[in-house]
């Protein structure tokens, strides 16, 4: 095994660990009932995207450096199009929920 | 065994459903018939079916839309005609009956017509436009078709054995619910919808990579043609807008199926988030449908005024623009479901943005008209007639971002109206542009024009008889999908519709006839150069119909009107010093076998023949295994065999067939800046 794959092996075993722990700490939340209300929420939404930045870290294997600018780009248009669809859907069922009760 | 299938299935209730059953079949089995007495099976599966040419799927594809073009249009003669007649009485639909109309032509429509109509388009030419060989994974493109095909074959499959949905082609719960809607029809449309939506997600991705990666030397992102920044845009709006149509169908079935709650009444669901998904999809989907059609009118209105596009960058960045509005403005689509004024002030006034962008296009391609030296092609006409009919679709749009207007038109025929009349001059009269001005690109001969016009007129004419009477009665307060009324003033305004759809269906025809007649005459009307209309952009630069792998040797672009360009250098049609190898992709069975597993996947999930299905997963994924372990998937069309088929394509052409612009040199206001050229 050359250097290169010896590297790239423990970015991959560290990025499956985190994630393992990002998956572990809402399920043990929720299963134990450590928390309630809408702290558990949080916790579970700050996870996830912990999560999706894990993911493209050290499984994609995206940075700020090497990655090509265009790359870049085009993922940060994804974000944004992902907050424009899941904070617009918050905002417009909580509105709703508003003023059902 | 069989789930739910049973007997009962087929469609004894009414005579106009059993009809449409018998049509189906009867159309089934001619082709059937017909292909057998060919004696063209063997030809259809090597050559077509098992194809991964970019160029025959785009064209399986716009077959396949204008098949289901036919089947959602005789839906919609019979709903004019309904409704034409049933004032105080039952007219000749039973209700269920024409609630199943009103939801297949919906569903048809937009999924089986202009889906497949754009992206088979697409195929067609964009990897033409970027001077590419094939599409960056044509596998995958393969699969797409056959998926998109599954999805038609089983909306088809509904009028035979069981019914299609009632719910409307948004098939909003709890009406859509297992509650209220026991049957299979919803269960149709909801497979139908996930089978053919993974094979559009699958399309938006696969024309991103091509877009991105396989562009010719010299081909930047800003002398990329029109329609092909257009693809770009949408594409993207896919990939982002499609797994929400996914999810929303998938959380559906699961609450119709394993009785979830994500929609229901009780026990916590919500049904108000399926609105929310659902039109998260539909808003962008709007954009994808109309987008490419501004595409084609660009390169149409430049190619037939003989001017240069006026704004290449301001149409751009106003593609880009709409793309991104688009995913900002869901909400009006449910502007009555009660948010608080502040959202829906938000969501008005982005709505009202879009028509900004939208205005700078309508001005670019005028000003592109202006001064030029115009050519009434079929294509052209068609264009013309849509800037006409769109801004006034726009302008009532503009009126329904209102909240408050939209609280008096809300789901009333004033709506009806309003997106016909966006999408049938924005999409359809665009797909037919598109489909006179790259025929000869297709096949080698030109379509006959006289045809092309009459079917214009028909469609022009038949489109404002059946729908300026819907805006009027919008304002009457007639709301929509109503089997029968009571109101004696409706009945004038819907009869003058109906006769709007008649005009139609002469419109149609005329595009039969006018296939036929080309067909008939094809070797009159041969488009032996492959630039049939002096065109400007890459596509026009290859053979017509174009070899396999479209271009012998890869070109190099320096302008964005890259084959005109090449026209004033005198570099077009010469034969370089010598050719090489080409490696190109095999043709490959698993992709129809995926599409017809999908298909009897989703009939299974449909009955509950839950082995079936369960069997047909696994045989999926054994088909995806097998491809994926195929490492000996391309071959190698030796340089020789390239230069027999250049050398036999250029000998054929004289220099009275060429466009020769060497002493081309526009000047004048609008004409832009001076074209480089040799005087």
């Amino acid at each position: 095994m050359n250097h290169t794959a010896e590297r790239s092996l423990t970015t991959y075993l560290t990025g499956f660990v985190l994630a393992v722990i990002l998956t572990a700490i809402p399920f043990a939340l929720v299963w134990g009932g450590l928390l309630t209300g809408m702290a558990v929420y949080i916790v579970i939404a700050v996870a996830a995207i912990l999560q999706v930045i894990v993911h493209l870290v050290f499984f994609l294997h995206i940075d700020l450096k090497s990655t090509p600018s265009e790359n870049l780009f085009f993922l940060a248009f994804a974000a944004i199009l992902i907050c424009i669809m899941v904070g617009g859907s918050l905002w417009i069922m909580m509105d709703l929920h508003h003023r059902m009760t | 065994m069989l789930g739910r299938l049973t007997v009962e299935a087929i469609p004894l209730y009414s005579w106009v459903a059993m009809g449409g059953a018998l049509v189906t079949l009867g159309g089934g089995l001619a082709v059937f018939l017909l292909i057998t007495y060919l004696r063209a099976w063997k030809v259809l599966w090597t050559d077509w079916m098992t194809s991964v040419d970019h160029k025959k799927i785009g064209i399986m594809y716009v077959v396949l839309a204008l098949v289901m073009l036919v089947r959602g249009f005789v839906d919609a003669l019979m709903m004019r005609a309904q409704q034409a007649i049933a004032l105080n009485s039952e007219g000749y639909l039973p209700p269920e009956h024409f609630e199943q109309i009103f939801s297949s032509h919906g569903t048809i429509m937009i999924f089986f017509v202009a889906m497949p109509f754009l992206t088979g388009l697409i195929n067609i030419i964009v990897p033409q436009q970027i001077g590419a060989r094939d599409v960056a994974f044509p596998f995958l493109n393969s699969v797409s078709l056959w998926l998109t095909a599954a999805g038609a074959g089983l909306v088809l499959v509904s009028l035979v054995i069981g019914k299609f949905s009632t719910a409307g082609w948004t098939g909003y719960p709890p009406y859509s619910g297992i509650e209220y809607n026991p049957g299979v029809g919803v269960d149709y449309w909801i497979w139908a919808l996930a089978v053919s939506g993974i094979g559009s997600t699958l399309s938006g991705i696969n024309f991103i990579v091509t877009i991105v990666k396989n562009r010719c030397p010299g081909m930047t992102y800003m002398r990329m043609p029109l329609f092909t920044w257009t693809t770009l845009c949408i594409s993207v709006l896919i990939a982002f807008a499609f797994p929400a149509l996914t999810v929303v169908a998938v959380q559906l079935a699961l609450d119709r199926t394993l009785g979830f709650h994500f929609f229901t009444n009780g026990d916590g669901g919500n049904m108000m988030m399926f609105a929310n998904l659902l039109w998260i999809w539909g808003h962008p989907e709007v954009y994808i449908l109309v987008l490419p059609a501004f595409g084609i009118f660009s390169e149409v209105v430049a190619t037939f005024s003989r001017k240069r596009l006026f704004g290449y960058k301001s149409l751009v960045y106003a593609t880009a623009c709409i793309a991104i509005l688009s995913f900002t403005v869901w909400l009006h689509h449910f502007f009555t479901m009660g948010s608080s004024a502040n959202v829906n002030a938000v969501f008005g006034i982005a709505t009202m943005i879009i028509a900004v962008p939208t205005g700078v296009k309508i001005f670019d391609w005028l000003f592109t008209m202006y001064r030029g030296r115009i050519e009434f092609h079929p294509a052209m006409v068609y264009t013309i007639g849509f800037m006409v009919t769109f801004v006034i679709g726009g302008v009532t749009g503009v009126l329904l971002a209102l909240p408050p207007a939209d609280y008096l038109m809300h789901n009333s025929t004033f709506l009806v109206a309003h997106f016909h009349n966006m999408l049938i001059p924005g999409a359809l009269f665009g797909y037919f542009a598109g489909l006179n001005y790259w025929f000869p690109k297709a096949f080698g001969f030109k379509l006959n024009a006289k045809w092309g016009i009459r079917s214009f007129w028909f469609w022009l004419i038949g489109f404002y008889l059946a729908f300026m009477p819907l805006y009027v009665l919008g304002f009457m307060g007639m709301s929509r999908r109503m089997e029968h009324y009571a109101d004696p003033n409706w009945q004038p305004y819907l009869i003058v519709a109906a006769i709007g759809a008649l005009c139609v269906l002469c419109g149609i025809a005329c595009i039969g006839i006018q296939l036929y007649v080309s067909a008939k005459n094809w070797g009159s009307a041969r488009d032996v150069t492959g630039d049939p209309w002096n065109g400007r952009t890459l596509e026009w630069a290859t053979s017509s119909p174009p070899a396999a792998y479209n271009f012998a040797i890869v070109p190099e672009v320096r302008d964005v009107d890259a084959f005109h360009d090449m026209k004033i250098q005198g570099t077009a049609y010469q034969s370089p010093l010598q050719y090489e190898d080409i490696v190109m992709p095999k043709s490959s069975g698993i992709g129809p076998i995926l599409g017809a597993l999908a298909f009897v996947l989703g009939f299974a999930m449909v009955w509950y023949i839950w082995w079936l299905a369960a069997l047909c997963l696994v045989l999926c994924l054994v088909c995806a295994g097998v491809r994926a372990c195929d490492d000996n998937s391309d071959f190698v069309i030796p340089a020789s065999e390239v230069a027999r088929l250049e050398n036999a394509r250029l000998a054929q052409i004289t220099p009275a067939d060429m466009h020769d612009m060497r002493d081309f040199m526009p000047r004048g206001a609008a004409s832009g800046s001076v074209l480089q050229g040799r005087v």
